[in-house]
């Protein structure tokens, strides 16, 4: 019998450590999405639920229409301050472990309505995991942000994040040509210097 | 276009018109509050006037205006769909008894217009069934769109949540959480 160690509530054991991880990698591929759509920006949410942009690959396709049954509330356009209880009340009703996106510049600050009936973004009233800026922010860039939402579950990391601009590929007009021609499988001419 | 309507309205209630205008083929009518629903009726059931078409009721401020006179411009337009003119009514209504005739149930689309008059500048219409804020909520105080309500006053419904616990935005450009992905390099693609 060596001895015994003791773990104490600050610190985590092999196995507990594991579990986490365990719980993170599963936790990240099964999002359930609530989509608390209100604005324009919903269709820039449509476009990335599509087959173009294919959230599906995400694993983060299923909407769920009870937020009893979701993981993660997709705040989608403007919050005025008349549905701010509804909203409150979703978050509420939705089950831990729960993130929130908030998606475009209305739902993150209120955007440019600078006035008595919109809140001042979201995070005035509930806590937000992620924000995606953008007016509305194009497909990618919420994919960008699920993709760092999916990395934060993994490390287990509660901290609001914002979605900064990816730096775009460097390198020679050849090189990026080329890179564009890779990407594009072939299916656009080449560009000549005719 | 023609002053057909305007000549009517004149010719029907006289003294109670104060005063007409056309601004590029658009005829206004200032009417006395006290013939504000007889009026609307009488453009609805004329023969010769056949508004039969509800286009739009609302207000505006003029803060600067003198009370007496009236300081909201409550304004009617309806259309004639098949004698296709228009015409805008206007009544002017003073800040210290804010109150006009209902005309919900002459025009049915009045009512929301109403209700939004109600709620947006506190316009009170004598005999709506039932008239309550339409955009804003109940516990709001005060009329947003009066000149002197302040534009970003809010009255939230649910407490803001205070920043002692997580940071909230807005975040300066040096916070927040980058996403670095590799810079991307064509050497990688296989072509």
């Amino acid at each position: 019998m060596g001895d015994l160690k003791v773990i104490g509530g600050g610190e985590s054991g092999f196995f507990s450590t594991k579990l986490d991880a365990l719980l993170g990698w599963a936790r990240k591929f099964s999002l359930f999405q609530y989509p608390f759509v209100t604005a324009c920006c919903g269709m820039e949410f449509m476009a990335t639920a599509g087959p173009k942009y294919d959230i599906a690959r995400f694993g983060a396709e299923a909407p769920r229409f009870s937020p009893r049954q979701s993981d993660l509330l997709w705040v989608v356009g403007t919050i005025s301050q008349r549905q701010a209880p509804a909203l409150r009340r979703i978050y509420e009703q939705m089950l831990e472990p729960k993130w929130v996106m908030s998606f475009g510049t209305c739902a993150s600050c209120g955007g440019f309505y600078d006035n008595y009936a919109t809140v001042p973004g979201i995070d005035k009233i509930i806590p937000v995991d992620v924000y995606i800026p953008g007016c509305p922010p194009r497909p990618e860039a919420v994919l960008d942000g699920l993709m760092l939402l999916m990395s934060k579950i993994a490390a287990g990391d509660k901290t609001p994040a914002i979605l900064k601009n990816t730096a775009l590929p460097e390198g020679s007009d050849e090189e990026l040509e080329k890179l564009y021609q890779i990407r594009m499988k072939g299916k656009v001419p080449v560009m000549s210097e005719e | 276009m023609s002053k057909l309507l305007l000549d009517r309205l004149k010719a029907q209630f006289g003294d109670s018109v104060l005063e007409t205008s056309n601004f590029r083929g658009d005829d206004v009518a200032v009417l006395d509050p006290k013939v504000w629903r007889a009026a609307a009726e009488f453009l609805r059931d004329d023969n010769r006037c056949g508004c039969d078409y509800f286009v739009d009721l609302s207000c505006v401020d003029y803060p600067d205006e003198d009370d007496t006179k009236g300081r909201f411009d409550v304004y009617l337009i309806v259309y004639s769909t098949h004698k296709k003119h228009r015409v805008r009514i206007k009544a002017r209504v003073s800040e210290a008894n804010p109150e006009l005739d209902t005309v919900g149930d002459i025009y049915l689309g009045a009512s929301w217009g109403e209700r939004e008059v109600f709620d947006m500048f506190g316009v009170r219409f004598k005999g709506h069934p039932d008239l309550r804020r339409i955009l804003m909520y109940e516990e709001f105080v005060g009329y947003p769109l009066r000149k002197d309500y302040p534009a970003t006053k809010a009255q939230p419904l649910v407490e803001y949540r205070d920043n002692t616990h997580d940071k909230l935005g807005p975040f300066l450009a040096d916070e927040g959480m980058p996403f670095n992905r590799a810079p991307v390099d064509p050497k990688n693609f296989a072509s």
